[in-house]
């Protein structure tokens, strides 16, 4: 993907400055930190490192080794850890590398951080962020490579973030940390040079609330995370072509916000969800039979999904390529939907 | 100069010489406690009176009872798919842990938990856990945030000798080594995970795992509450003094099968090895003979702790029995906090 800057949705304001996604992630834990004791991080190569994307970078020169806490390679371990701290007054944020990683965790996260507040009746809560990666092609083939977090979205009593922008990343964690239960807090590996307004002041965005990063009448572009780019690639070609396509980006997918989703299925009729994760079973099968079944009288054609191949994802750049949604397919289902094809 | 060693004293672990006539007792009454409750939740499953299974305690009362009565109140603790013995030596009242086991709405989790994952924060417990070596994370964290927060509390994690067989408990304890975390994993050996004798299961020495890490650890004898609370008392007061863990290897027994289920056991274990543990291993049986040996309490004290805890435990069961279930509503709050 190019490193585009942006101006879409909310965050287009005249005369902010512009950050890129990681500078963003950054500030909101900083911000956090000096706020709240309580929070701080673990993970792999988190502290000195700065984390292998440097998202994390002088963390730990601000606040120190006992709140920047670099762990051994035991993804089950330290976040099990995190999950009992989180119940015992603390508010970690966990770092999970690479998405793939989670796999290694899911018992904790899945069967402890999900359920503890159930299971006890409301008396104990887990406010644990596990953040981690997203996304394809970034030629790092079959297991540092996924999208995941439709399997978390299937669990009740997790949150799922997916920011795709600097200003969303920023103010969607920000909720994240002041949240009381576990959220799950994807970011697109590719997307942390990207760039775009974010104010100086404070800010947070709410849990449940799409942002609706471009208007249009003709098509509605349901995408997440960096899909949202490939929607908007998408609306560009389509828009030369006379099809205005709305580009939603839902920013959670728990909880997730069908209101405005299916206000804008209704306006335009016609609907493509597009999503990095598996295409089979995934969240775009979820987001579309929401629509279906909150929209079914008001759409003009069936709701149509783009995800990721159903296949491990190959090295081969010739093969990664083949498996991720493109602005020209999103572009051509649009127009088989429009009667245009 | 020290006081001489009197004779009451003599062949009991040098930690627990302090301990009075009443706190022994104390502690029979807490086994006595837990052994007529798990007998009368094995009276409920077989009388098809209790949703679901449960596993019992019985047996293994001198390790929950010796480690808890080396804590305090806001000391935490994490607990197992057999756990009411740790809830209750924690703490917990057994109205509302038979109200949890019925899944009344009194229950410690509103009836949401049941026999596996009750949880009372009020008394340090973090919650039994049904997943095998699912709370070895936890409970460092528990010892981590204490750290963190600049409390001396302490985290025992109690664990059966099944999870040695689970990669989290070792990711747990080379964390906790490392960040010399007061944390307490306590191994219960009751010699079979689930229907198989641990020994076709384990390899290698099993304290061996913890020196690996540079953890101290140290075999007890989990039928003699004197032995657990002298070592209990040893590894707490190293995690409050800073040092890090402790694993405490208990070998204990359960008298009952793996769950109330689990009836016909010949196959994996003989009746003669029952009755062995249950005639010559007894945990109430090996204090109260002690006690009355050294002269620090008659029968007739033993028989009335008997009869006020069966009494308890009756009161307890007949309240939950009749107490109201939660309201169906309720089935979706507390998804979120």
């Amino acid at each position: 993907m190019s490193t585009p800057s942006l101006s879409v949705g909310t965050d287009a304001r005249a005369g902010v400055r512009e950050i890129t996604m990681a500078q963003a992630i950054r500030e909101a834990l900083a911000e956090e930190m000096r706020r709240d004791p309580r929070v701080f991080l673990l993970g792999e190569d988190v502290a000195e490192a700065g984390h292998p994307f440097k998202v994390l970078s002088g963390l730990v020169q601000e606040f120190g080794p006992q709140r920047v806490i670099d762990t051994p390679i035991s993804e089950a371990g330290f976040v099990g850890i995190a999950v009992g701290a989180a119940m015992t007054g603390m508010r970690p944020v966990v770092d999970i590398m690479f998405g793939d990683f989670l796999t290694l965790a899911m018992d904790q996260i899945a069967n402890q951080a999900a359920k503890v507040h159930y299971m006890s009746g409301g008396k104990i809560k887990v406010p644990l962020v596990v953040r981690t990666t997203l996304g394809a092609t970034r030629r790092s083939a079959a297991q540092h490579s996924q999208s995941l977090h439709a399997w978390f979205s299937h669990i009740p009593g997790l949150k799922v973030a997916l920011p795709s922008t600097p200003y969303d990343a920023k103010g969607l964690l920000k909720t994240a940390i002041r949240d009381d239960n576990p959220v799950l807090f994807f970011e697109d590996k590719m997307m942390y040079q990207v760039k775009g307004p974010v104010p100086e002041e404070e800010y947070t965005i709410p849990f449940g609330v799409a942002d609706v990063k471009r208007q249009g009448r003709d098509v509605t572009l349901v995408a997440t995370s960096s899909m949202v780019y490939v929607a908007l690639d998408a609306a560009r070609i389509l828009a030369q072509e006379g099809i205005e396509a709305e580009v939603v980006d839902p920013r959670t997918t728990v909880p997730l916000d069908v209101e405005t989703l299916v206000q804008s299925a209704r306006k335009t009729g016609r609907v493509i969800v597009i999503d990095e994760g598996y295409r089979g079973y995934g969240v775009t099968a979820e987001i579309a039979a929401v629509i279906a079944e909150e929209a079914f009288y008001d759409l003009e054609a069936p709701v149509r999904r783009l995800g990721a191949m159903d296949v491990p994802v190959p090295f081969s750049p010739v093969l990664e390529d083949e498996t991720v949604p493109t602005p020209e397919r999103v572009a051509a289902v649009a127009r088989e939907l429009c009667w245009r094809a | 100069m020290q006081r001489p060693v009197t004779p009451v004293e003599l062949g009991i672990p040098p930690e627990v010489r302090d301990v009075s006539r009443e706190q022994w007792l104390h502690m029979y009454e807490l086994m006595a406690k837990i052994r007529a409750f798990e007998e009368q939740v094995n009276e409920l499953y077989v009388t098809r009176r209790m949703p679901g299974l449960a596993h019992l305690y019985v047996g293994e009362e001198a390790v929950a009872v010796g480690v808890c009565q080396a804590l305090r109140r806001e000391d935490y603790i994490t607990s197992t798919h057999r756990g009411h013995g740790h809830c209750l030596a924690k703490g917990a009242r057994v109205d509302r842990m038979f109200c949890e086991l019925l899944g009344k709405a009194e229950g410690y989790c509103r009836g949401k938990g049941g026999s596996m994952h009750i949880a009372d924060p009020d008394s340090g417990n973090l919650g039994a856990n049904a997943i095998v070596g699912g709370s070895a994370g936890i409970a460092a964290g528990a010892a981590l945030s204490a750290k963190m927060r600049g409390t001396d509390q302490v985290a025992v994690c109690f664990f059966g000798e099944g999870a040695l067989g689970q990669g989290i408990l070792y990711e747990a304890m080379n964390m906790a080594a490392l960040w010399r975390l007061p944390v307490i994993y306590v191994c219960e050996n009751n010699l079979y995970n689930e229907y198989t004798h641990y020994r076709e299961t384990t390899a290698g020495e099993i304290l061996a795992r913890p020196g690996a890490f540079g953890i101290p650890g140290e075999e007890v004898d989990g039928q003699d509450v004197r032995q657990v609370l002298a070592a209990a008392r040893r590894a707490v007061a190293r995690a409050r003094r800073g040092e890090g863990p402790s694993f405490l290897l208990c070998n204990t027994y359960r008298f009952y099968g793996h769950h109330v289920g689990d009836v016909d056991r010949s196959y994996y274990r003989s009746k003669e090895e029952e009755e062995w543990w249950k005639r010559e291993r007894d945990p109430l049986r090996i204090l109260r003979s002690w006690m009355v040996q050294a002269g620090l309490a008659e029968e007739a004290e033993f028989e009335r702790i008997d009869r006020a805890v069966h009494e308890e435990v009756l009161a307890g069961v007949a309240y939950a029995l009749q107490a109201p279930y939660p309201d169906p509503s309720e089935v979706s709050q507390h998804v979120y906090a």
